[in-house]
């Protein structure tokens, strides 16, 4: 059990190393990955923000740049999708699948290649985020408490990416399958506005919405508010997509073959 | 484990929905072979390969390699072999070396075994010079060089090479029959599928032909095109206003059907060998007062020795598949 564990991480690192390695090398990807939240930032927080007023916040900056932390990982995930499929379109997957190596690893050196892209772009959004005015109002352990929820949830997510990159039948239709519902996931919840504005049955969609609960757990730790259960209900949210989506991420891979 | 066979098949049976892909296909490859599975596109050779490389599992029948079962023990299958699969299996972004030590990895031979082993075969197969470029700068022949160099990083004691010169251009194809016909030299066993009937001539020591899942001949090359009965008469005449007659001479001659071409003055039919025909062939013409511009006789190749198995061609199968 334990011997086969060690070689899951083993295996598992060696396949992250294969995507990290060729990130400097693909410098113009990241750059744009990076920019585009730096632009919704700045967007949103001088198209809208002087029109939007949230009740309990003075400055909509401190209500918005959470949901749009949030954002951006969530859409940092749609890279696992697109990546698998890549492999899978390549014929690496079938060499892959006939050496000796742990099933799960391909996907999880995926995902975890994808986390460490992820932090980045995240990293440069948040220093643009203090330049135009963001500020931690709570402690310092909440900002890390905050940001964990938020990371964890994009990896969680890139799990469920996993398996959309597995199921659909090209490059091409992964990238339009893995951001599609990016859309309607991150618009109808709190990210942007308070969910009470919206018509009863959308706000009750938006309440509902994983996405909300995280939202709302890392702004209530960034601004120093009380944050009730909505930090277990995040966690809860993430373990139960990891554990769902990584066995059928996994047997999906093991009936995988090139296409 | 000492199985005298290198790779066995037994009944193997596989259908993906209402296509039955292979209906009950059995062959055996002795140690140290270079075994041909000819036919043409959606004949079962992929399939076959895959099966035989834990890649999917058999509805019935069984596999063995080195006589382990591929479904009951597939880890210790694919720890023994070597896949190089129709589509380059590589890693575009990355360099030649890095592919070989990446492989090398995951075969958990450690990074300095697997750094040394890849230096190795960058060198025997003639990719020093671009050893630390990208990949996705390569040509195909040198995709494919890396894609077996990446096969036998573990040196594998069965190597599947699933239509290794499929795309590739006329001298890199060439290139790669030296490759194959070295890995023979070393004792490898190495099961190729193709849908060349001149490359398994060239290669393969023992052939087996599918066609539609099934096994439909076997046996060396020698032994394939002697089933056609002999040698094959080419006759081709100067005016296009004999052909009747010269149709009615050389029938008789013939050991089978006279077929005429296109072009209404080459013909062609089978020939007993050996029976002194040609000078007959060329004499009875002449006394009919035909010209004659060209007489050869050749054996079956291949392509004709499939034909005669099948009923048609392998390359117009292989343009109705594509």
């Amino acid at each position: 059990m334990i011997a086969r564990l060690r070689l899951t991480i083993h295996d598992s690192w060696v396949e992250a190393e294969r995507h990290l390695r060729i990130i400097p090398r693909n410098i113009e990807l990241l750059i744009f990955a990076t920019i585009q939240p730096i632009m919704f930032l700045a967007l949103f927080a001088y198209v809208f923000g002087g029109s939007i007023s949230i009740p309990g916040f003075a400055d909509y900056n401190q209500f918005l740049m959470p949901g749009i932390f949030s954002q951006s990982l969530v859409f940092g995930s749609a890279f696992t999708s697109i990546g698998l499929a890549e492999d899978l379109s390549k014929g690496l997957v079938d060499r892959l699948r006939s050496l000796p190596m742990s099933r799960s690893a391909v996907i999880i050196g995926r995902t975890v290649s994808d986390l460490v892209r992820n932090l980045f772009t995240f990293a440069v959004m948040l220093t643009v985020a203090l330049l135009l005015g963001f500020r931690f109002k709570g402690s310092i352990l909440d900002g890390v408490i905050a940001t964990a929820l938020l990371v964890l949830f994009s990896y969680a997510l890139s799990w469920v990416q996993a398996v959309i990159g597995l199921g659909v039948s090209s490059v091409e239709a992964a990238n339009s399958a893995g951001f599609i519902w990016m859309f309607p996931l991150t618009f109808v919840s709190s990210a942007f506005v308070d969910p009470s504005t919206m018509p009863s049955w959308l706000e009750a969609v938006a309440n509902a919405n994983p996405f909300t609960v995280v939202t709302n757990a890392a702004r209530a730790l960034y601004n120093g508010l009380p944050v009730g259960n909505n930090a277990w209900w995040s966690l809860a949210w993430s373990i139960g997509l990891i554990t769902v989506f990584s066995s059928l991420a996994t047997r999906k891979f093991s009936k995988s073959t090139s296409r | 484990m000492n199985s005298p066979l290198a790779i066995e098949m037994d009944g193997v049976a596989k259908r993906f929905g209402d296509t039955v892909a292979l209906d009950g296909v059995s062959l055996a490859v002795p140690r140290g072979a270079v075994f041909g599975l000819l036919g043409p596109n959606g004949a079962g050779k992929t399939t076959s390969v895959k099966v035989l490389t834990t890649l999917i599992r058999p509805d019935a029948g069984s596999a063995h390699i080195d006589g382990i079962d591929v479904v009951a023990d597939p880890n210790a299958v694919r720890s023994r072999i070597g896949l190089t699969g129709q589509y380059a299996a590589v890693d575009e972004r990355l360099t030649a070396r890095e592919n070989l030590v990446y492989v090398g990895r995951l075969f958990r031979l450690g990074t300095s075994e697997s750094r040394a082993r890849a230096a190795s075969l960058l060198d025997r197969f003639d990719l020093v010079e671009a050893a630390d470029r990208v990949v996705k700068g390569f040509s195909g022949g040198m995709r494919r060089r890396l894609d077996i160099a990446m096969s036998l990083i573990a040196q594998p004691s069965v190597l599947f090479l699933d239509e290794p010169t499929t795309g590739l251009d006329p001298r890199s194809r060439l290139a790669m029959w030296d490759v194959i016909a070295d890995l023979a030299a070393d004792g490898t066993t190495v099961l190729l599928t193709t849908q060349y009937l001149e490359e398994a001539d060239r290669l393969a020591e023992r052939i087996v032909v599918i066609d539609h899942g099934h096994v439909i001949a076997e046996g060396s090359p020698d032994e394939l095109k002697s089933r056609t009965g002999g040698a094959l008469l080419n006759v081709a005449i100067a005016k296009v206003e004999n052909r009747d007659r010269a149709l009615a001479v050389l029938e008789p001659l013939c050991s089978g059907r006279v077929d005429v071409g296109d072009d209404s003055r080459s013909f062609s039919a089978p020939i007993i060998a050996g029976d002194r025909v040609v000078p007959g062939v060329i004499r009875a013409l002449d006394d009919a007062g035909i010209d004659v511009l060209d007489v050869v006789v050749r054996r079956p190749s291949l392509d004709d020795v499939f034909l005669a198995l099948t009923g048609h061609a392998a390359t117009v199968e292989e343009e109705v598949a594509s």
